[in-house]
């Protein structure tokens, strides 16, 4: 009846994940009480979890990856704090749990903290800076939003029903196997990336056409703003990467579940296959997550030193050479695997040569900045400290891409230590970038700017604290994933390292308390204009937040940095332009399609993972039934009147009017 | 949309780069719709055209992995394969017979094309459900080697596709014939048959690649 699940499954002998899941259970609980005790739940329904408005679905992607962002760095405190107390002791954590621990803090902070995050951020931002009303596909987008937090779930429901995969991020065979690894940990991480790779990819379809073919009026392809340039750029990375992801963990998953022989040390199976398939989805995946970050840059960067982006061309020819290349350097994840020296001396060219394109980069918001009036606000200093932290992140890659040097660092923590500088460093600072830059424009309030500053120099510092010295261990021959040690030397830099953790931890308090303060104190901070920054683009063209049609009349755009053209103009004319005709608009309607079709995957996905066939049955007819559902129904849109429109639109432009007259006072 | 701005001119020069504009400002909406819908559908096939270059890639590299088991020239049947292909084929032409159809709100046309495509789409699976039972029959199943594995994961892959695209086929007439051939129906007309059209893309390099050079090795 429920295949492979017992009472055993729950591991009632092991405190911390029964501590860490009841005190997960205690939040959710008490949230749901809260909200029920509120009366909320029914807008959070009608206006929420069935919205398939794109800013909507951009917010809640945002969120899900700030809540995992702490699931995982609660990892990795466990980690750090481990490795610094097992010196010639077991520490706390007995190795199995330990393995699950890297295993669970690697795929939340890729899959579900790093993938969201930038997803929900292009999510919200690209579709205005397009000056067009939503994505190509509104009801497909929440489709996707709600199979990624599937695949969260089940992740989390192996903290207390049976147990996550031991083998790392990512289930390298054969000890994935079924015969290395008879649990059921494996079967969650695979099921759970499945599911969510299914709502991933079809973001990337949804993006790609958006780019592509929806435009405001004027708004050409070299009239995009860079972060649409790198949402592109990421999309086509994700039609073209995720695929070969599906396929390789489906081939893993045949050997597992119905003893097919593609990586299984038998009957002609090889598994450097695997390590080729998946690096072939997971080099491009490393550029998937860095190029939005590239573009949040080159946004922030641009707007606070107050001037049009240097060299755009370049940056736009440098990010689709990196979209290119990404595909042409996976090998060097596997150096030591024995391909000859030829194999690897090309693919250790091809890995420098990344860098140039990326330098290009780096040397354009240089020159941004260069002679520009430089407004150091939260997110200029995240841009500021990416630049310093990605370059020595850069370098320490291109020493990999050597593949003697590889030999000798393969595996270690230098390894770690590279891949932390440039994902935190790159990626995550750029994240945290957008969120305060982007932040007004979401909520219509800004974030407090001394808080996040003291929040940015806390996550800078315990970055280098926590994380140079692993360099140094790498160096001195420590390998990545031990659970103890018995090397003395080993143990001053490991010390080092978790106070930098402590120190980062500090960085996430205070990221919590800026957002706490920011929201007590909304009025004091409100953004009356929806231009908070003098920025450049079309999404500072509307209010903040912005109404649901986004732009009451489709922007018409003239050059790069489209809003700037027309504030420019305003600022000469010395009053806001004449209001424009409005008319009806038609949105589209909101759809619970996604939360109910990702209900049944949860189902089907638990179902899979403990062999209850039935169960994996009824919910893929429930899938099914929720897409005939919807493909059944009459209306798919509602019109929002002239009317409405234009008592929206006139408030927005009175608020600007009076700004306007503002500053021509000042001056 | 800007407060700021009112004053600006469209400048008819640059129409020709500018053609790419939202659907409701197009000239005629329902094709731009269309337009969209196409072009999205058409990534998401080639995602999945992806998907199978893995699946062929990794045939590829295991086809030798017979483990002392059969190889496929011992196991493939190719008049067998030459009646599954024919099937196939033909059925993308009475499915392009339905998209006419549709387009004509022709429902005899349309009804009976999709009948015919759906009729060689099973036809076609029972050949292959056929042909794979009696490999597991012989003791060639696909856990016998990797080849195998490899094997019957890409023919089967795509016989999956098959199956779904049947499932697709049936939820489209009974979508037809309850609201009629509504604009967004058609669209996903439209779609349907792309989809179907890729298979028959799909079969054709894996009837070279796996069974014609199977044959032949």
């Amino acid at each position: 009846m429920f295949g492979k699940l017992t009472w055993e499954a729950v591991p009632l002998d092991q405190p911390i994940p029964l501590i860490a899941a009841a005190l997960i259970g205690v939040v959710i609980v008490g949230v749901l009480a809260w909200v029920t005790f509120k009366g909320w739940l029914p807008y959070l329904w009608r206006e929420w979890i069935t919205s398939v408005d794109h800013k909507r679905i951009g917010i809640m992607y945002t969120l899900l990856a700030m809540v995992m962002l702490l699931r995982g760095f609660a990892d990795a405190i466990m980690m750090r704090s481990q490795q610094a107390l097992a010196f010639q002791s077991g520490g706390y954590l007995p190795p199995e749990h330990y393995d699950q621990i890297f295993s669970a803090h690697g795929t939340l902070m890729i899959f579900f903290v790093a993938m969201p995050f930038v997803i929900g951020l292009m999510n919200f931002v690209m579709p205005l800076q397009l000056g067009i009303r939503d994505v190509a596909f509104p009801t497909l987008n929440s489709v996707s939003l709600w199979l990624t937090a599937t695949g969260a779930l089940l992740v989390n429901i192996s903290l207390v029903v049976g147990e996550f995969a031991r083998t790392g991020w990512l289930p390298y065979p054969p000890l994935s196997e079924m015969t290395y690894s008879p649990g059921v940990g494996v079967d969650y991480y695979l099921w759970s990336i499945q599911i969510s790779g299914v709502g991933t990819l079809l973001t990337g379809v949804n993006f790609v056409t958006t780019v592509l073919k929806m435009h405001a009026p004027g708004m050409t392809y070299m009239r995009m703003p860079m972060f649409c340039w790198t949402t592109l750029a990421t999309s086509l990375l994700i039609v073209a990467a995720f695929p070969i992801l599906t396929a390789t963990l489906a081939m893993l998953q045949l050997d597992r579940y119905l003893g097919f022989h593609f990586f299984s040390n038998e009957a002609g199976g090889n598994m450097m296959m695997f390590m080729n398939l998946i690096w072939a989805w997971g080099h491009p995946e490393v550029y998937i997550l860095i190029l939005p970050a590239f573009g949040i840059f080159s946004e922030v960067i641009s707007t606070f030193s107050g001037k049009p982006l240097f060299g755009y061309r370049s940056m736009v020819m440098a990010t689709m050479a990196i979209c290119l290349l990404s595909f042409t350097v996976w090998l060097h994840h596997f150096f030591t695997m024995g391909a000859g020296a030829d194999v690897n001396a090309i693919f250790g060219i091809a890995s420098m040569i990344i860098a140039v394109p990326t330098g290009v980069k780096i040397f354009n918001w240089l020159f941004t900045m260069y002679g520009g009036r430089v407004v150091y606000s939260t997110p200029m200093l995240w841009s500021l400290g990416f630049m310093v932290t990605f370059a020595i992140g850069g370098m320490t890659g291109v020493l990999l891409a050597a593949p003697p040097v590889d030999f000798v660092l393969h595996n270690s923590l230098f390894l770690v230590a590279h891949f932390h500088n440039v994902i935190i460093g790159g990626l995550l600072f750029g994240a945290f970038a957008g969120y305060s830059y982007w932040f007004p424009k979401a909520f219509g309030f800004r974030l407090h700017e001394g808080l996040g500053k003291a929040a940015f120099w806390c996550w800078i510092v315990g970055f280098y604290v926590a994380f140079m010295p692993l360099y140094v261990l790498g160096l001195m021959g420590m390998t990545r994933r031990m659970q103890h040690y018995d090397i003395a030397a080993w143990r001053p830099w490991l010390l080092i390292a978790a106070a930098g953790a402590a120190i980062i931890a500090a960085g996430i308090i205070l990221q919590i308390a800026q957002l706490a303060v920011s929201i007590r104190r909304r009025e004091a901070l409100r953004d009356e204009t929806g231009d908070p920054w003098d920025g450049r683009s079309l999404e500072w063209a509307t209010s903040s937040p912005p109404p649901a049609f986004n732009f009451a009349v489709p922007p018409r755009v003239e050059g790069e940095d489209a809003y700037w053209t027309m504030k420019q103009r305003a600022r000469r004319q010395a009053k806001v332009s004449e209001e424009p005709s409005y008319t009806d608009i038609e949105i589209p309607k909101n759809s619970p399609t996604g939360f109910i079709c990702a209900f049944f995957a949860t189902f089907m996905g638990f179902a899979l993972i403990w062999h209850i066939w039935w169960l994996v049955l009824l919910a893929a007819l429930g899938a099914y039934a929720t897409f005939v559902v919807f493909a059944w129904r009459d209306h798919g849109e509602y019109t929002i009147a002239a009317e409405e429109v234009a008592r929206i639109d006139r408030a927005n432009r009175s608020a600007r009017g009076k700004a306007l007259v503002q500053m021509q006072a000042a001056q | 949309m800007s407060a700021f701005d009112a004053t600006a001119v469209y400048d008819p020069d640059r129409r020709g780069r500018d053609r790419r504009y939202m659907p409701e400002h197009a000239a005629d909406e329902l094709l731009s719709k269309r337009i969209i819908v196409g072009y999205g559908f058409w990534i998401f096939l080639l995602s999945d055209i992806i998907m199978f270059s893995a699946f062929f890639a990794t045939y590829a590299v295991l086809v030798g992995a017979t483990a002392g088991g059969p190889s496929g020239r011992e196991l493939f049947n190719l008049p067998n394969v030459a009646v599954e292909t024919a099937c196939l084929l033909l059925s993308s032409f009475t499915c392009g017979l339905a998209s006419i159809g549709a387009r004509m709100r022709r429902g005899s046309w349309f009804y009976g094309a999709m009948m015919a495509t759906g009729l060689l789409g099973a036809a076609f699976l029972g050949i292959e459900v056929h042909e794979f039972q009696g490999m597991v029959a012989q003791g060639a199943g696909p856990t016998r080697s990797a080849f195998l594995s490899a094997f019957f994961t890409l023919v089967g892959c795509h016989g999956l596709h098959v199956t779904a695209g049947l499932l697709w086929l049936l939820t489209m007439v009974a979508q037809v014939f309850a609201k009629g051939y509504r604009a967004d129906i058609l669209r996903r007309i439209l779609c349907f048959s792309l989809f179907w059209h890729t298979l028959d893309i799909i079969w054709v390099a894996l009837f070279t690649v796996v069974y014609l050079m199977g044959a032949a090795r």
